[in-house]
């Protein structure tokens, strides 16, 4: 059994977004990047197959992504077996990833392919299903939990007002992963620092066609603030007397 | 290149989803400035074609593989449709079925896609799409070139009272693919929401906590000034999955939609799935220290004092 996890740097949200001059894409340049949280849930659901069926996890970024490096020894620390940067693909966008790991997972095949079910900064769709039919392979999106039952996965997709589906899933399969059935491990520095002296990200190279993207970004902007809220100024004592007040004027507060 | 609009309908018990209409309702619109039609396209055993009276045509499929809704016999059906009936644009709720299909229609269909959709005009041939990414921080206005493109929708982007409409669309059945007879995903059980729980639907008042409360033990802060004001706790997605509050505590796409007369929110930065479940809610009032927080684009009044500061004044002023 050998396991994908597809890894990718996203900004962190947490940050202000940073624009370039032109307006049509963010600012790379200035902005702080973290793993996609969502992948990071991948990664940790693929370590408990690990743990509980036995599998080879491959970590899996595009050589190009900020600081990837750095996710990839961190899933190495956490107990990925190994770790594989790819070069050639054109950018952020999914089209041009979904073909580069694609064009990667071809020549080296797993049985399960795991990522995040979105990433915050995918204009053009979700890398999942985009790989899914790029590899002919069935794909599930929004899964909560996977088992491993022989040739085939038992999966849990979610859909809205807490319905869920349990489905048989024929593999090779690819997952989008929404959450882990438990919180991701953490790997402490020390252990990241020792397999960063111990391991070698294996780089690998695909040849992908460069689509034509087919959209054209106009301009980027932040949320005009013509629907804000009104902000409460003052102390936390002033700000607590205004919204017991808005709520007391609605009869919200008893007494 | 033609000029109508398909969409997808979505339906459980019988009944045709909030979600469906509001695409209807933009995909009557682009399709009439288009001068082409608009078609539906529904699957499964039942007959809902009474209820898309606003499109022109409705193309429904039925095989046994469709009784329930799985990606990869949904997937097969969509793209026969697409590819006999050639329409100029595809509209998906961004939901999970949207999360499925999309990108993978996107890749087999040969379409150029956006996703998170949340505001969809036509400027001359060109269908405009707004789409809110990095969290709902930012908003990306983008042009589909391409000569087939396909949408996926943030859930309450549109009015849905534009898709609902009393014409007698044509009746298409169309022939399900060969591949449905060996499906590769297969249905094992339907898991329904656990309802054991208080019903955050119900309640008037709602105090939510996000992932800024930073731990389940802070959440006990919260929770205070819940039992104080006598209202239950709600939480975003991440505080659910971290295991601190039961899911059937969760506000948004994928947990509960609520409309309290008054909903409290701190530490939720406001992502559209979370805005999704409360945008609705007659009075937001939003703690966050981040000013830049979406949420306080949906919020009445906000504050961005800190909540470990707010929250136990909040309380001592209910309790004085
Ligand atoms: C398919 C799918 C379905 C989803 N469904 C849902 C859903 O149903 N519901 C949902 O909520 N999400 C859902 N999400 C997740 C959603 O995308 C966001 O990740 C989530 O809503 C973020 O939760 P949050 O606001 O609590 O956390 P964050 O985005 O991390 O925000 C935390 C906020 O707390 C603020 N903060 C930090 N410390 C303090 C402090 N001391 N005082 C005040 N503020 C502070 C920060 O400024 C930040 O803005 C879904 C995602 C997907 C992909
Ligand atoms: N026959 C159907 N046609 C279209 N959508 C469906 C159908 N059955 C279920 N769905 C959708 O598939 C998802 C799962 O539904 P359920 O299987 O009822 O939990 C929901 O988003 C439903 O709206």
């Amino acid at each position: 059994m050998r396991i994908a996890v597809i890894l990718k740097a996203v900004p962190d949200l947490v940050e202000e977004m940073e624009l370039t001059s032109d307006g049509t894409d963010l600012d790379r340049e200035y902005l702080k990047f973290v793993t996609n949280e969502w992948d990071e849930q991948a990664l940790e659901e693929a370590l408990l197959l690990k743990d509980s069926d036995g599998a080879e996890v491959v970590a899996v970024g595009m050589a190009d992504d900020p600081d990837i490096e750095q996710a990839l020894y961190s899933a190495v620390a956490k107990g990925a077996d190994r770790a594989v940067t790819i070069a050639g693909a054109t950018g952020v966008d999914t089209r041009s990833r979904a073909a580069a790991v694609a064009a990667w997972l071809k020549d080296n095949p797993a049985d399960l392919v795991l990522s995040g079910v979105q990433a915050p900064d995918d204009l053009d769709g979700q890398l999942p299903a985009a790989l899914g039919a790029a590899l002919g392979l069935p794909h599930v999106s929004v899964v909560v939990s996977v088992a491993l039952d022989g040739a085939a996965a038992i999966v849990r997709q979610e859909f809205s007002g807490g319905r869920a589906a349990d489905l048989n899933v024929t593999l090779p399969a690819v997952l989008g992963i929404q959450v882990a059935r438990q919180a991701p491990r953490y790997a402490p520095v020390t252990r990241v620092r020792q397999v960063m002296q111990s391991t070698t990200i294996d780089e690998a190279s695909v040849a992908v066609d460069e689509a034509a993207a087919g959209i054209r970004v106009r301009r980027m902007y932040p949320p005009e603030k013509t629907t804000h809220a009104e902000m409460i100024d003052g102390s936390p004592a002033e700000v607590a007397a205004r919204i017991v007040e808005l709520l007391r004027s609605r009869s919200l507060v008893k007494g | 290149m033609s000029g109508n609009v398909l969409v997808l309908a979505e339906q459980s018990d019988g009944q045709v989803s909030d979600a469906t209409y509001e695409l209807l309702g933009k995909g009557r619109e682009l399709a009439t400035a288009w001068g082409g039609t608009l078609e539906v396209a529904t699957f499964g055993p039942t007959d809902v074609s009474g209820q898309l009276g606003i499109a022109d045509a409705v193309v429904r499929v039925d095989h046994p593989a469709l009784a329930s809704y799985t990606a990869d016999a949904y997937e097969q059906v969509l793209l026969q449709l697409l590819t006999e009936r050639a329409p100029r644009l595809l509209l998906l709720s961004n939901d999970t079925v949207g999360l499925d299909l999309g990108t993978a229609l996107a890749v087999s269909w040969d379409a150029s896609q956006v996703a998170y959709v949340m505001a969809l005009a036509v400027d001359g041939d060109t269908p405009v799409a707004t789409a809110q990414i990095l969290g709902g921080k930012i908003l990306a206005e983008v042009e589909i070139t391409a000569p087939r493109g396909i949408c996926t929708v943030i859930g309450g982007s549109f009015p849905l009272a534009a898709g609902k409409g009393d014409g007698t669309p044509e009746i298409v059945t169309a022939a399900a693919p060969g591949g449905l007879d060996a499906p590769r995903i297969s249905l094992r059980a339907i898991v329904e929401p656990d309802t054991s729980d208080v019903d955050i639907t119900a309640a008037d008042l709602l105090v939510s906590a996000g992932r800024g409360v930073g731990s389940k033990d802070d959440l006990e802060v919260v929770q205070e000034l819940a039992d104080a004001l006598g209202a239950p706790l709600s939480a975003s997605r991440p505080v659910i999955d971290a295991g601190w509050m039961p899911k059937t505590r969760q506000v948004g796409k994928s947990g509960l939609k609520v409309k309290p007369k008054a909903y409290l929110s701190f530490g939720i930065s406001g992502a559209p799935e979370h805005l999704e479940g409360m945008r609705d809610a007659e009075l937001i009032i939003a703690c966050n220290t981040d000013a830049n927080a979406p949420i306080f684009d949906v919020a009445h009044y906000g504050t961005t004092v800190d909540l470990f500061d707010l929250v136990p004044a909040i309380v001592e002023e209910i309790g004085g």
